[in-house]
């Protein structure tokens, strides 16, 4: 059994980097979600809350200098490539010390720093963005590469076609990464897919594809490391993952909405059953994951203390950055 | 810095256009030109040609049409540090690749608080006559200046087209840079070595005294002409040609509408909502209490651009329905139209397709 392999030689500390990861996002989501209703978070929220496992699998197989662009539902992304969870808090609130000093909220995070692009409330709009990234990197012979995230419903625009094109075209180092997590907002596959066969249709732009069902980060890291490696710095070309997923709540809020009607409870229990974040926290020495687990905490005690005493913007950046100067 | 006369000599609108992007590409590596066809036999008309061969096809491309996916990979390339120019045979075709310029192109330095910039270049071509029709004929301009973050250019001659293509090359901000197919074949005195023609100086091109006349892209040309049957019966009329339109001159155009008291403003689009709506705008609330200014906005009939010559003729403003205008609103009480052989431009009237 693969996964049986998978746990013999996975070293400890590989396994507690990416606990560490995905039990900081997870809980720095539950944290949102519990201040939400103070209405103290300024900003639409999209939790990734279920979804955790993809963003930090394939940040993990990725080094400092490669890119990754997330989704308006970007916290994990965010947070999985380094980006800081206080500058992230901050931007929440609508603070000035926030990451985009108050102007982005939840649905534009961005930390240029730790090389992440910037993310778009309008779905798909940010995958042929990722791609002028990567020609950039490609011909500037730099062997870095560039992992776009984007859902289900992000492949139904036309721009996603156009851009599988491009990559391909153009041999792009480009990590295509889709969170099939079944929905576009509220509207299931079968309402919007004429067949669920996505990795063949992809597949016939010459792109390797990949489909992992399960959600288990070191199967996507693996993925992820074995194509970095084929295309850094040459012509390998991109490579697509579907990865299936599941929004334990609702599109945007901090709730469950299994009270809606367009979904069932009974389909959450397979991937509650599959939570990640405990698998992977299982296969941690107990004192270990305490200590991580503790460590979380202090953090994200501390981010939200950063956000709740920083200041808001003053009025006159509202006209601050509406062009660039020379 | 004034430029020695001997620096000049007579260029077409569409080789400036091409000297342009030359010198700046060999100035800086990171410019590339891209688009459909950039790198075909015809060259854009002539405005890409050479660069293939200088530059190479690194930095010289044909893409695939996927105008969206395209400016998606120019903005995500600009964020990069390149300096992309996008090439588009007719402006119509921006409308596919609107999101990205509105949503993403425009907004990315404000709402990731100046983390990044997009220094890029649209260029798009108008086109008009010889069946040009609905859909290759359309100045859009007037969508691009309503969305902060965007500047808008629409040079009239060759001397512009070349100082707002550098300027725009070397600005760090989205250009939509808004040539007219009409135009290619124009000529004026060019300096050969690169200079910028900056953005939000209109240029007094004809003064007089006793109207103002705004002229936007090809529309000027019209205007210069009208400008001429004026002469001759008499009326001085003051022309001015905004070159960008974002950022907008708009105190050059209130200071001399004030001394004339009249404007008329003449786009190559439609007025509503457009350029010239935007202009007479700008003045109306300059007024301020003071003399009132006599205005009038003159584009597009407000219909879809027809082929048929006959029609077409009647679609947009020419020389002697401009003059015709100016004539009634200095002299309301005398009735004027010039002959409209005599309105004809030359370079007008050589033209032929297929474009």
């Amino acid at each position: 059994m693969g996964l049986e392999r998978t746990e013999a030689v996975v070293p400890i500390i590989d396994l507690a980097r990416i606990y560490r990861s995905l039990r900081l996002i997870r809980r720095a989501e539950e944290e949102v979600a519990r201040i939400y209703p103070s209405d103290k978070i300024k900003s639409p929220v999209h939790l990734s809350i279920g979804q955790e496992a993809i963003a930090v699998g394939v940040c993990d197989a990725l080094r400092p200098e490669d890119v990754v662009s997330p989704t308006y539902r970007g916290h994990a992304a965010y947070l999985a490539k380094g980006g800081s969870l206080k500058l992230m808090m901050a931007e929440l609130y609508g603070k000035v010390t926030g990451v985009a000093g108050g102007k982005g909220g939840s649905m534009h995070l961005i930390e240029m720093g730790h090389n992440v692009l910037g993310a778009s409330a309008v779905v798909g709009t940010t995958i042929p963005v990722a791609l002028g990234y990567a020609l950039a990197l490609k011909r500037a012979r730099e062997p870095r590469v560039v992992a776009v995230f984007f859902g289900d419903g992000a492949t139904e625009e036309g721009v996603f076609s156009e851009s599988l094109n491009f990559a391909a075209l153009q041999k792009l180092p480009v990590v295509f990464v889709c969170e099939n997590n079944f929905y576009a907002i509220h509207t299931p596959i079968p309402k919007r897919w004429a067949t669920q066969r996505l990795c063949e249709r992809v597949a016939t732009y010459g792109i390797p594809t990949h489909h992992i069902d399960d959600g288990d980060p070191l199967k996507i890291r693996d993925v992820v490391a074995d194509a970095a490696a084929r295309m850094r710095g040459g012509d390998g070309g991109p490579v697509f993952i579907e990865c299936r997923t599941y929004r334990w709540r609702e599109h945007v809020g901090p709730n469950e909405d299994f009270d809606a009607g367009y979904r069932r409870r009974a389909d959450l229990e397979p991937w509650l059953a599959g939570d990640q974040v405990e698998i992977i926290g299982r296969r941690l020495p107990p004192g270990e994951r305490a200590a991580i687990d503790a460590a979380i905490e202090r953090e994200l005690a501390e981010a939200v203390d950063f956000a709740e005493t920083s200041p808001f913007p003053q009025r006159e950046a509202l006209y601050t950055h509406v062009y660039a100067g020379k | 810095m004034s430029m020695p006369e001997s620096n000049q000599r007579l260029l077409t609108y569409v080789d400036a256009l091409r000297e342009a992007v030359a010198q700046e590409m060999r100035l800086d590596p990171r410019v590339f030109v891209f688009g459909l066809d950039v790198d075909d036999h015809k060259a854009i008309q002539g405005s890409t040609r050479g660069l293939l061969d200088e530059f190479g096809p690194e930095r010289v491309f044909g893409t695939p049409l996927s105008e969206d996916a395209m400016t998606g990979v120019a903005i995500g390339a600009a964020m990069a540090g390149m300096r992309p120019i996008h090439v588009h045979i007719r402006m119509d075709f921006l409308m596919l690749a609107m999101n990205q310029l509105v949503n993403i192109a425009a907004k990315s330095h404000y709402m990731y608080d100046g983390q990044v910039r997009v220094p890029l270049v649209v260029r798009s071509m108008i086109g008009k006559s010889w069946g040009q029709g609905a859909q290759h004929s359309q100045g859009l301009h007037a969508m691009f200046m309503h969305v902060p973050g965007l500047k808008v250019v629409a040079p009239s001659n060759a001397h512009d087209a070349k100082g707002c293509m550098i300027a725009a090359i070397r600005d760090d901000n989205p250009v939509i840079f808004v040539e007219h197919r009409l135009l290619y074949s124009t000529d004026a005195l060019v300096p050969e070595e690169a200079f910028e023609v900056p953005f939000g100086k209109a240029r007094i091109t004809m003064p007089g005294k006793d109207i103002t006349i705004v002229g936007i892209s090809n529309m000027m040309m019209e205007c210069l002409r009208a400008h001429e049957l004026l002469a001759e019966q008499g009326i001085e009329a003051e022309v001015i040609d905004p070159i960008s339109l974002m950022p907008l001159d708009i105190d050059t155009i209130r200071k001399s509408a004030g001394r004339t008291g009249r404007l008329l403003v003449v786009d190559n689009a439609w007025t509503s909502c457009g350029a010239s709506a935007e202009i007479i705008a700008g003045v109306a609330e300059a007024l301020d209490g003071g003399r009132p200014i006599h205005m009038r906005r003159m584009g597009y009939a407000p219909t879809t651009c027809p082929t048929t010559p006959v029609l077409e003729d009647a679609f947009y403003p020419n020389a002697a329905t401009i003059a015709g205008a100016a004539h009634a609103m200095v002299r309301p009480d005398k009735t004027w139209q010039p002959d409209p052989e005599r309105a004809k431009l030359a370079y007008q009237v050589k033209f032929r397709g297929p474009f």
